[in-house]
């Protein structure tokens, strides 16, 4: 008898309440990119950004920070990779060369990608790189080996607590994905 | 007694009764509490001593995972949603749920679900291996084979969890009895509605990085992996947005049943009700901002850190409000100790201990210490097995006479208790010890020094899990031969479920709605 207003304003808030249910699982997916682009804007998570240019930047020649470079190659990745110098030291707004070495130790061809990390996370906003290998994709022949360069400058601007910061390279071996073209070329 | 319905196996598979589909809940939390139970077995025999005894490493760490699984999806929550779909509707004066025939679908979809995730033990590669939490890359790119079983199973049972919270939040809207205000429904009704919201906050959100997991291993996204512009601490972040709420769903009715049950046996009102209401509502909403306190190791800055800590830290002004009102209910009052009333009171006093461990892995410069040692492990065991385990176990015995109108052997009761309390502290409190002196979980071999600690807890475990068969044979005994209960079966009792129902609840009640003043 009473069955037909519940019935009524079941339907409502069934619909009410799946929305919400749509809306958190598309909230999900929306928190991949919420993700990268505060990451991007506070720099926490180490991720360094693209080209910079160097232009008339001041240096500081008081502040000296140390800037150390690591190589990490990845599994299935038969390179040798290495940064030719363990470590420098900067002024800041200086701008700075460093060399890496890669060498395909094997008997295919094989196209690697650097993905770079910096610690502490908030440094990286301060590391301006105006030429770097690992903006582009390496493709080596077999036992083809090459120096790769990389310039860059600390922006003056950084925090007076960070003396020593480290870059580290992870080099993947993206053959198969580039060749289906479901990495991105940048 | 006029009603009609199937017999035999179809009357279970049809059936669209509140009654039926939470006993059905009820017993499915049961077996999957066994098998869950008895991969905790296998990880305790293989901890029993130093070195390498029984099973291999990869099979351990299959057992660490399908037991976390297996307890949090499989026991803990459906052992809740029985409690929710027996109690709620009497509680408030409703006929059934709102949505009976979902309701059967929701139930039914778990032996599917659970099914599909066991049956990854007998497959090439064996089952999921890569801890509860399945972190990518472990999950992704290292996963076995079975993962893509495990994402399916997870999909399954996420839909059933999804489809029990919109049924209690309808019922509980729309089906209350006349003059059953918000502010007089039982305690336990209110904190299952919160469980409710916040089950159809972030159920979809587990689905969402399931299903990122999907695509990451077949369909060449890159959502969780560096090579290809993606982030594996993103996982982290997106599956602890989903975890941190979950750990509160598993609680939060546990919470509920503890508050009908002290003030029945102290003879006394609920101290603080509606603060009690508050701070869970306070307790589900700060759930959302403090997830990452589980990440503190990933390199976050100082001031992530920090805002997290303090976020963290917050949650126990709530949760404190809810312990102090549960003394203050037991305070003066004319207690007597009966089974439900001493898993209640032991409920909780080792619940604090591990809100207290809590609150020492809320601190980020000392958690660095304590990630991913034994400590985390006895925290969220001494919150998990006498916070939501004592709680649905107080609540079986509680309403068992309302359900069946039989009463279980009150010596076996409090046997069954005085074991449960000896062994979960036996099991898990040395667990604290060997965390803080650094050993590590989910690790099948161990430093000679943690050899006593681990000794002790594993004569802990194959104690504590002989007390679950000592449990499922009092409460056998009491279905089958108890002596009848009465209609109030206890003096301190209140609410509709025994103020208007006799003992045992009839197959169909509150057809006419009950007068609430």
């Amino acid at each position: 008898m009473t069955e037909q207003m519940p019935q009524a304003s079941n339907k409502k808030l069934i619909i009410r309440l799946v929305a919400i249910i749509g809306g958190m699982f598309l909230f999900a997916f929306a928190l991949v990119p919420l993700y990268n682009v505060f990451c991007d804007i506070t720099g926490i998570n180490g991720k360094t950004r693209g080209q910079a240019l160097y232009q008339d930047e001041k240096i500081d020649k008081k502040r000296v920070i140390t800037i150390e470079f690591l190589t990490n190659i990845n599994r299935g990745m038969p390179w040798e990779f290495k940064s030719m110098v363990k470590s420098m030291k900067v002024h800041p707004g200086e701008l700075n060369e460093v060399r890496f070495y890669a060498k395909n130790r094997s008997k295919f061809d094989i196209i690697g990608q650097t993905v770079p990390s910096v610690a502490p996370g908030q440094a990286a906003l301060y590391l301006n790189k105006t030429e770097c290998f690992c903006f582009d994709q390496q493709p080596l022949a077999a036992g083809e080996e090459a120096e790769m360069p990389m310039k860059f400058y600390i922006d003056a601007d950084i925090p007076d607590d960070i003396h020593r910061l480290t870059l580290s390279y992870q080099l993947f071996n993206i053959t198969e994905a580039a060749k289906a073209g479901s990495v991105a070329t940048k | 007694m006029g009603d009609h319905h199937p017999t035999g196996i179809k009357r279970w598979l049809y059936t669209t009764n509140h009654k039926d589909i939470g006993s059905m809940y009820l017993w499915f939390s049961f077996i999957m509490f066994l098998i869950g139970g008895a991969m905790a077995m296998v990880i305790r025999a293989e901890l029993y001593q130093p070195g390498l005894q029984f099973v291999d490493p990869n099979f351990f760490n299959q057992m660490t995972t399908m037991h976390g699984l297996i307890m949090v999806f499989g026991a803990v929550m459906p052992s809740m949603v029985g409690l929710a779909n027996w109690l709620i509707p009497m509680m408030i004066g409703a006929p059934d749920m709102a949505l009976p025939r979902m309701n059967n679908w929701s139930f039914w979809i778990l032996p599917f679900a659970f099914t599909l995730l066991l049956s990854s033990l007998f497959m090439e590669g064996g089952a999921p291996n890569f801890g509860w939490t399945f972190y990518a890359p472990l999950s992704t790119t290292y996963g076995p084979p079975s993962t893509d079983f495990f994402i399916l199973g997870v999909h399954m049972m996420g839909i059933s969890s999804i489809m029990g919270a919109i049924n209690v939040i309808v019922t509980v809207f729309n089906m209350r009895a006349p003059g059953m205000t918000l502010m007089k429904m039982p305690l336990f009704v209110w904190t299952w509605l919160i469980t409710a919201f916040l089950l159809i906050m972030v159920m979809p959100v587990l689905a969402g990085v399931v299903t990122m997991m999907l695509t990451d291993r077949h369909f060449g996204t890159s959502f969780f992996d560096a090579a290809g512009g993606g982030d594996p601490v993103m996982f982290q972040h997106i599956f602890w947005f989903f975890g941190h709420p979950e750990v509160y769903i598993m609680i939060l009715p546990a919470f509920g049943v503890v508050s009908e049950i002290i003030p029945a046996f102290s003879r006394k009102k609920l101290f603080g009700y509606s603060s009690m209401v508050y701070a869970t509502a306070s307790i589900a909403l700060l759930s959302f901002i403090v997830w990452a306190h589980h990440m503190f190791t990933t390199g976050m800055p100082v001031a992530g850190e920090l805002f997290f800590m303090i976020a963290t830290m917050l949650i126990a002004v709530p949760t404190g409000v809810k312990v102090f009102n549960w003394v203050a209910t037991m305070w003066q009052g004319s207690l007597t100790f009966e089974t439900p009333m001493l898993f209640s009171i032991a409920f909780v006093i080792l619940f604090t201990i591990g809100g207290f461990s809590g609150v020492m892995l809320a601190m980020a410069p000392v958690d660095f210490q304590y990630h991913d040692t034994y400590f985390v492990v006895a925290h969220f065991h001494y919150v998990l097995f006498p916070g939501a385990i004592f709680g649905t176990t107080a609540a079986v015995y509680y309403w068992l006479p309302k359900w069946t109108g039989k009463m279980y052997n009150e010596t076996s009761g409090k046997i069954h208790f005085w074991l449960s309390m000896v062994f979960v502290n036996l099991t898990f409190f040395p667990m604290h010890f060997s965390g803080l002196a650094g050993m590590p979980r989910r690790i099948p071999d161990y430093n000679m020094m943690f050899a006593d600690f681990n000794m002790w807890a594993s004569i802990g475990a194959f104690g504590l899990g002989l007390t679950q068969i000592y449990f499922l044979v009092t409460i056998i005994v009491a279905i089958r031969s108890g002596k009848p209960a009465e209609q109030k079966q206890w003096d301190g009792a209140s609410g509709l479920e025994w103020d208007a129902l006799p003992s045992p609840a009839p197959y169909h009640t509150f057809d006419t709605p009950p007068k609430v003043n």
